[in-house]
């Protein structure tokens, strides 16, 4: 970061990206948890998330009172204003991850209801991991401003969506054997959808992230690869 | 005493930092500030021709030096092992951002002095477990050292082993009731029949068989999942493992009626990786290949050099994958086709064991199929360091 004859400008902006740092990894841990709240049917560790969550909110509405104040204070500019805008918007994001996390942290006592095959839990599971290593990536790549690797988490993002689209098909077949699975499985639709989600939050981090450190933004969206609204099931 | 570049403009004097760190980095430096004062004196003195960074370097375990506002002064080559590069001057606190970390540094920052030590781990990209420890470099350099004690191999040993017996007591289970079964009609109804007799041994033979198969890739698994964190730095001649691998299978292929082409470029293709478990991803693929595509009648076998590194293609021309199954063959126990695995001795874990590797490896598989038209699996391994 460059510096500035006023010290405490150069402070403002560091505590707006340690702030947004904290909210990070506040996020990913949530989703962390609350991904193995449901995996092991853990209501105790569900009940954390949904807790923490308030964390999350808070952080966020700090990040916006400190970002419009240094607007109207310093007035920034270019690089300075980037950061500034683009920690509004980082955080915006974050705390919608962590709402994901805590809607999946809420289905659990519900999902756990009926015993689950464990091949179901094991592509939830994996979903999970394609996510938050989407998150851990772009958060790295905040920290460290280097954005070498920003394309590739645009291009991971199908990756997540082909996987949730194929969890999509194999949770309906399920539902189809037996209607005693309905319950259960909907509500694990809801948590995949969510995973999902969360990978698109990361994606929008990292075209913020191109946007702070170089000014531009990245070519327009790609296409959605999420087919799952195209996905019937045959026969039925 | 050319090395001054890398002493993060602290200021101080070359000796003091050297002998303040290695004082703070002294087992049980807990001790007095008067003692530490003593020790860095003597240690600055009988070393003074070494550099710290240099010094700090050579430790195997991660250590991060930072200064009182939080910028990054020294990365060693451990911590950038583990964490990837640091940016010197940048927030400590914009690296490690888990809430735990957080805390730690935020306490240590906010003047707290005797800070215990935490855990912390990541589960992204692989498992790890570190105990972290932020202790101040010397009385006044203002600088602090964060070290890291890896405790990843135990809490995987604890994993691995719970694990392997959620996994092993659910796939072992089919087989074991079968044996079962058989040997209740062995001893009841078919006591007498010894042509029933032998074909039930057959089965049972043959159930046992499978279990011994399903043991050995859960414990090849687990042990790889062990060492996941280790990138292989041999150099490996991918045509010669590869040609290697064709070779042994040919047998094989040729009872399946399988035929195995090759298109390899004359010259030896190096990338960094470990032999024997290259050979064991391929032995999957090529294997996979000449199974599940035995309709195809052949498979062909590909390197090529690449702008990134070196690709090799396992192509078969099979019935293919269908288009929803394959973000997902590489989960453990997911099968495309049950019936087939069962029938081709697969116990669901092959593609798993090749995720594994490759991801040690730093290489990706991409997998692309059209259903009646077969399927190739393709391996990207970055260039040789």
């Amino acid at each position: 970061m460059p510096s500035h004859t006023l010290q405490a400008y150069d402070e403002e902006l560091k505590f707006l990206a340690t702030r947004i740092a904290q909210m990070g990894g506040h996020a990913e841990r949530m989703v962390e948890e609350a991904v193995a709240a449901l995996v092991n049917s853990n209501d105790a560790l569900a009940q954390t998330v949904i807790r923490n969550d308030r964390v999350l909110d808070e952080a966020e509405r700090e990040i916006d009172d400190k970002a419009v104040l240094i607007i109207a204070r310093r007035q920034p500019m270019a690089i300075d204003l980037r950061e500034i805008i683009g920690a509004i918007r980082i955080s915006a994001d974050l705390e919608r991850v962590g709402d994901l996390g805590k809607n999946i942290a809420k289905r659990v006592a519900a999902a756990g209801q009926t015993q689950q095959p464990a091949k179901l839990f094991r592509g939830i599971e994996a979903l999970a991991e394609l996510a938050l290593t989407q998150l851990k990536d772009v958060l790295d790549a905040y920290g460290s401003r280097a954005i070498d690797r920003i394309a590739a988490v645009r291009d991971r993002d199908e990756e997540i969506d082909a996987k949730y689209t194929s969890l999509f098909r194999e949770l309906l077949t399920y539902m189809m054997e037996d209607p005693r699975n309905i319950t259960a499985c909907t509500h694990l639709l809801f948590c995949a959808k969510n995973i999902e989600r969360i990978g698109d939050h990361a994606t929008n981090i990292a075209e913020t992230v191109h946007y702070i450190v170089t000014g531009s933004q990245l070519p327009a969206e790609r296409p959605k690869e999420d087919e799952s609204h195209t996905v019937v099931v045959a026969g039925g | 005493m050319a090395d001054m570049d890398n002493s993060g403009g602290t200021g101080d004097g070359r000796q003091g930092w050297l002998g303040r760190l290695l004082a703070a980095l002294a087992p049980g430096a807990n001790g007095g500030m008067s003692a530490d004062r003593r020790a860095a004196d003597d240690q600055a003195t009988s070393f003074g021709h070494i550099s710290a960074i240099d010094l700090a370097d050579v430790v195997p375990d991660p250590i991060v030096v930072f200064d009182r506002s939080g910028a990054v002064v020294h990365a060693n080559q451990a911590a950038i092992a583990a964490f990837g590069a640091f940016r010197l001057g940048s927030s400590v606190q914009l690296k490690f951002r888990a809430p735990e970390m957080q805390a730690l540094l935020g306490a240590v920052l906010g003047g707290e002095a005797g800070v215990a030590p935490i855990d912390y781990s990541e589960r992204v990209p692989v498992d790890r477990l570190y105990r972290v420890a932020i202790r101040p470099v010397g009385t006044a350099s203002g600088l602090f050292a964060m070290t890291f004690r890896d405790h990843s191999e135990a809490r995987r040993i604890d994993r691995m082993r719970a694990d392997f017996i959620a996994n092993a007591s659910h796939e072992l289970r089919t087989p074991l009731a079968a044996i079962a079964g058989f040997i209740e009609t062995l001893r009841g109804p078919a006591k007498n029949d010894a042509k029933a007799r032998e074909r039930f041994l057959g089965i049972m033979e043959e159930q046992t068989g499978r279990m011994a198969r399903l043991i050995d890739d859960l414990l090849s698994l687990s042990r790889l999942e062990m060492k996941s964190h280790h990138n292989p730095s041999d150099r490996v001649d991918l045509a010669a493992v590869v040609g290697g691998v064709a070779d042994t299978l040919t047998h094989l292929a040729g009872e399946l009626g399988v035929a195995i082409e090759r298109d390899f470029p004359g010259h030896p293709v190096f990338v960094a990786g470990e032999r024997d478990e290259l050979i064991q991803v391929f032995v999957n693929l090529l294997e996979n290949a000449c199974k599940y595509g035995q309709s195809g009648k052949r498979v062909i076998v590909s390197v090529e050099e690449t702008t990134e590194g070196a690709d090799v293609t396992v192509r078969d021309f099979g019935p293919g994958i269908p288009k929803d199954d394959i973000p997902r063959i590489t989960e453990r126990f997911y099968r495309v086709d049950i019936e087939a695995s069962r029938a081709q001795k697969g116990t669901g874990l092959g593609l798993s064991i090749v995720k594994h590797i490759l991801n040690r490896h730093g290489a990706r598989l991409t997998v692309h199929s059209e259903p009646g038209k077969g399927a190739s699996f393709v391996v990207h391994f970055p260039a040789a360091g």
